[in-house]
């Protein structure tokens, strides 16, 4: 248990301080980093989906005058680390996938290295492919464990023997699409190689994490820590795709070694996003839900089947949810892969919560239906008072509470239950909920220094802003924690020069570098009292000690949706969205309504537009730009909402705060299959719920 | 420049953001990377390339437009204002302002082009243009949610702000 700040800055509404910057557009994101005479890079990338190359001929690329490098497997320098199958591009002439890197040009100009790319010539012995994921596969395996370290599969009690006692079942396959990150600002870098004294590589890059990005460039070219410098204050988005980094940082940097002394840029075009910078892997969820005519569960299972690349293994950890968030007698959970010849699948807002909340909450509402109950209702009927998984209390858990002042704030109580009869306009109208969740994390390792610099409290760390507020939030965090005036806190992050900082990822950033800030803060405070002096200094860092293992932490949340479906074109509009979360205490009020908004509004493009169309001939996405990978745009949404209700956790840390960045795409597919059901009764089971799944069932 | 094919190049005039700029150019560049890569105006944001995200969304000769569909060459004598020279330094056009009253972004990289966006729609609903949202094609069009979110709607924001985008474009409507 952990004596909580008092909070006075936290808590507060303020305005994002890079605000100002982001508005005028002169905030610098890490290709626009303002370097001498910069010179410009094209990736080179496979046209075969699996084989071998045999030959490039890169004669007429070098002959165009302004071209300075272009570096392929046959020239490129040996890696001192090829243990990462995706990062280590240029080692050899297997191709694995189509659109992987197979080489990178340097130019004078952008226009030049596009041009000169265009001119170098690859010849391939082309082997065939294997591409299609089907849960009929004879080569699926499971894998070791399912990301970050979770076991694979569990058992609790009898599922088959609950299944078959039980008075109501249901038992459906779910599927997810593929579905790419797309963060606005593309996958970029700008990179200096200094070759003096040994050597030293800056790399502004857009990273959701300037350290770990650092570790992985220094692992894969045998560099010291101390020769690299990741230099990163804004992102333009990432949503997990640049938690790590992917092959486009190690085409810079080789870039880069390439031509000491000069400053190299690469952007990634928005079609070599779909192969080189990581995706959620599709889905298909077989699930088993039994009950009692009461509504108590009996028997739940989920058996998740999914892809990874031939070359690494990314394995979704869709079925975990399923662990902890409903009673059952007996559970059952398994993830089982395909490995094939398709870009390296990665992190994306909420793995395994995003997808594995789809096919889970789609058959509550089914198994509410069938037994003529309230799917609210049915969720509060089995809420647990321990974590079924661990049997470990929970640090706070107030679902129940976001159920019902969700649906108090819909307006859910009278609804009538009949699908398919509601009829305004030409439009069938329906609303359907779902409930969410995300883990409460706290990363390993964080640092923070504390310093009193001219009459202000300068805090560093080398943390990370998504959008998410960490320019605005951490501040408030170090004000109440050195009980100081916010407008007196200066905070510094994205930058290794910062002390370290873990990856803004797993919705635990806030977290982690919050609790490293208040101790370095107590440290301070501890060593130099209320009246410091200029140039005092302290550090602090994350306590493990004071990480509590004795309670299941998890934040929660439900969401209701308002859906109408055309009658006769089956067009699907959502005009409401709203949320209610309990995710502890809300840092800034302002910043983390638009990441829960964000997060649904996300959730509302997942169900309705995100689908990463797989060309099996060729091995590719086919709609791979952001013409043909619809995401939900302006007119898509209507009113959406997000509300939280006041949790007070003691034990998560000594804010009391959970984190919020990835809830709030958990479960919104879900309440809008729902929705779309009780609009039409057509039950859409595989995403993205397109009019052609609808038409066909319309009353 | 150094490198280039000299037959490739075009002599133009350009104005950015009030600023007079006599350049040669390789006539495959487009307005968005002659500003980013060569003039360090990097206000205007490449989402796409392909004219399909809205980021590099600019004022050119007044109206909105996307410059990496813009071919430097064929736009000789131009006037481009980014949001970067929608107001001075030190001050915000009611758009901007207007964004960050309503927390109308995130991560910031659309940004730059959804106000200029903005500002276009602002002055179109002025003069009368409709929409496809407009009910009325007699009438003064009014910036209603509807006639906005259609409007912006050629701006992708990844973050999702769209909620906060609407009502922000219509209290900048307001202030005028």
């Amino acid at each position: 248990m952990t004596e909580l700040l008092e909070p006075r800055a936290m808590g507060r509404d303020l305005v994002r301080r890079d605000g100002v910057r982001k508005v005028r557009g002169t905030a610098t994101y890490a290709f626009e980093t303002p370097v001498e005479s910069p010179a410009f890079c094209h990736p080179l990338q496979a046209t075969v989906a699996r084989g071998r190359i045999t030959a490039v001929d890169t004669t007429a690329a070098e002959a165009l005058d302004g071209v300075l490098a272009v570096v392929t497997h046959e020239n490129a320098e040996r890696l001192a680390s090829t243990d990462d199958a995706e990062l280590a591009v240029l080692q050899s002439p297997e191709v694995a996938f189509r659109g992987q890197p197979i080489g990178v040009v340097v130019a004078e100009t952008s226009e030049l290295a596009r041009q000169a790319a265009d001119l170098v010539r690859v010849t391939y012995d082309e082997q065939p492919h294997d591409s299609v994921l089907s849960a009929d596969r004879g080569d699926l395996y499971a894998p070791e464990k399912v990301n970050p370290g979770y076991d694979t599969d569990t058992v609790q009690g009898d599922v088959d023997a609950e299944l078959a006692a039980s008075a109501v079942r249901v038992e459906q396959t779910y599927a997810t699409a593929m579905v790419h990150n797309n963060p606005l600002e593309p996958h970029a870098s700008t990179a200096l190689w200094d070759a003096a004294d040994g050597g030293k590589l800056t790399l502004w890059d857009s990273t959701q994490g300037v350290h770990p990005d650092r570790k992985a460039v220094c692992s894969l070219f045998g560099l010291d820590l101390e020769r690299v410098q990741v230099v990163c204050p804004y992102v333009g988005g990432g949503f997990g795709s640049k938690g790590t980094p992917h092959a486009n940082v190690v085409l810079v940097a080789m870039a880069a070694r390439a031509l000491p002394g000069r400053a190299v840029k690469l952007a990634l075009t928005r079609q070599q996003m779909f192969t080189m910078a990581g995706y959620r892997t599709p889905t298909i969820q077989r699930m088993q839900l039994g009950a009692d005519r009461d509504g108590r569960i009996r028997a739940l299972a989920l058996d998740v089947v999914e892809q990874t690349s031939r070359i690494k293994e990314f394995a979704e950890q869709t079925g975990v949810p399923a662990r902890m968030m409903y009673t059952a007698a007996a559970r059952r959970t398994t993830h089982r892969l395909a490995a094939l010849d398709v870009p390296v699948p990665s992190w994306f807002r909420a793995p395994g919560e995003c997808p594995g909340m789809f096919g889970p909450e789609v058959a509550m509402d089914e198994l509410a239906h069938a037994l003529g109950m309230d799917p609210v209702e049915l969720r509060i009927r089995n809420e647990p008072d321990r974590d079924p998984e661990t049997g470990q209390p929970w640090s706070s858990r107030h679902l129940v509470e976001c159920l019902r002042e969700g649906a108090e704030r819909f307006g859910w109580a009278g609804r009538d239950p009949r699908p398919g009869v509601r009829r305004e306009d030409g439009w069938l109208v329906g609303t359907g909920m779902a409930s969410s969740v995300y883990p409460t994390m706290r990363q390993a390792q964080s640092t923070a220094t504390v310093r009193f610099e001219d009459g202000r409290y300068v805090v560093e760390i080398g943390a990370a802003d998504l959008g998410t507020g960490a320019w605005t939030v951490l501040p408030q965090i170090a004000a109440d924690a050195l009980d100081a005036d916010v407008d007196d806190v200066e905070v510094r992050i994205g930058d290794t020069r910062y002390p370290i900082a873990s990856v803004a990822g797993g919705s635990s950033g806030t977290n982690t570098w919050g609790s490293a800030i208040v101790e370095a803060a107590r440290q301070f405070r501890g060593k130099f009292g209320r009246r410091p002096e200029d140039g005092d200094e302290a550090q602090g860092s994350v306590d493990q000690a004071a990480t509590d293992d004795e309670h299941a932490t998890y934040a929660f949340g439900a969401q209701f949706v308002e859906a109408r479906v055309h009658a006769d074109t089956g067009e699907v509009r959502v005009p409401r969205l709203l949320g209610v979360f309990a995710c502890g205490r809300i840092v800034n009020p302002r910043t983390a309504r638009s990441q829960f908004i964000g997060g649904m509004t996300m959730g509302l493009s997942m169900a309705l537009h995100e689908n990463s169309a797989w060309d099996a001939r060729i091995g590719q996405v086919a709609n791979h730009d952001l013409a043909e990978y619809h995401v939900t745009v302006n007119a898509d949404v209507g009113d959406v909402q997000a509300h939280w209700i006041d949790e007070h956790d003691p034990y998560v840390n000594a804010m009391g705060i959970k984190g919020i960045g990835e809830i709030g795409i958990v479960g919104t597919a879900a309440a809008v299959v729902n929705a779309v059901f009780h609009a039409t009764g057509v039950r859409v089971r595989h995403l993205p719920v397109t009019l052609d799944k609808i038409l066909p069932g319309l009353p | 420049m150094p490198g280039t094919d000299r037959a490739m190049d075009a002599d133009i005039r350009l104005r950015v953001d009030g600023e007079l700029h006599e350049l040669t150019v390789d006539t495959r560049t487009t307005l968005l990377d002659l500003l980013r890569e060569r003039l360090g105006n990097t206000s205007p944001k490449k989402g796409c390339d392909h004219g399909q995200c809205g980021a590099c969304t600019v004022l050119l000769d007044g109206e909105r437009a996307l410059l990496c569909l813009a071919l430097a060459v064929s736009h000789d004598g131009a006037e481009i204002t980014t949001a970067d020279g929608l107001a001075p330094e030190g001050e915000l056009h009611p758009v901007q302002q207007a964004f960050l009253d309503h927390d109308a972004f995130q991560c910031g990289y659309c940004t730059p082009g959804q106000v200029c966006s903005a500002v276009g729609v602002l002055s179109e609903v002025d003069r009368g243009w409709p929409s496809h949202a407009t009910r009325d094609l007699t009438a003064a069009p009014e910036l209603s949610t509807d006639e906005v979110s259609e409007r912006m709607s050629g701006n992708l924001c990844r973050c999702a702000a769209y909620a906060h985008i609407t009502p922000a474009v219509q209290q900048a409507g307001g202030a005028r």
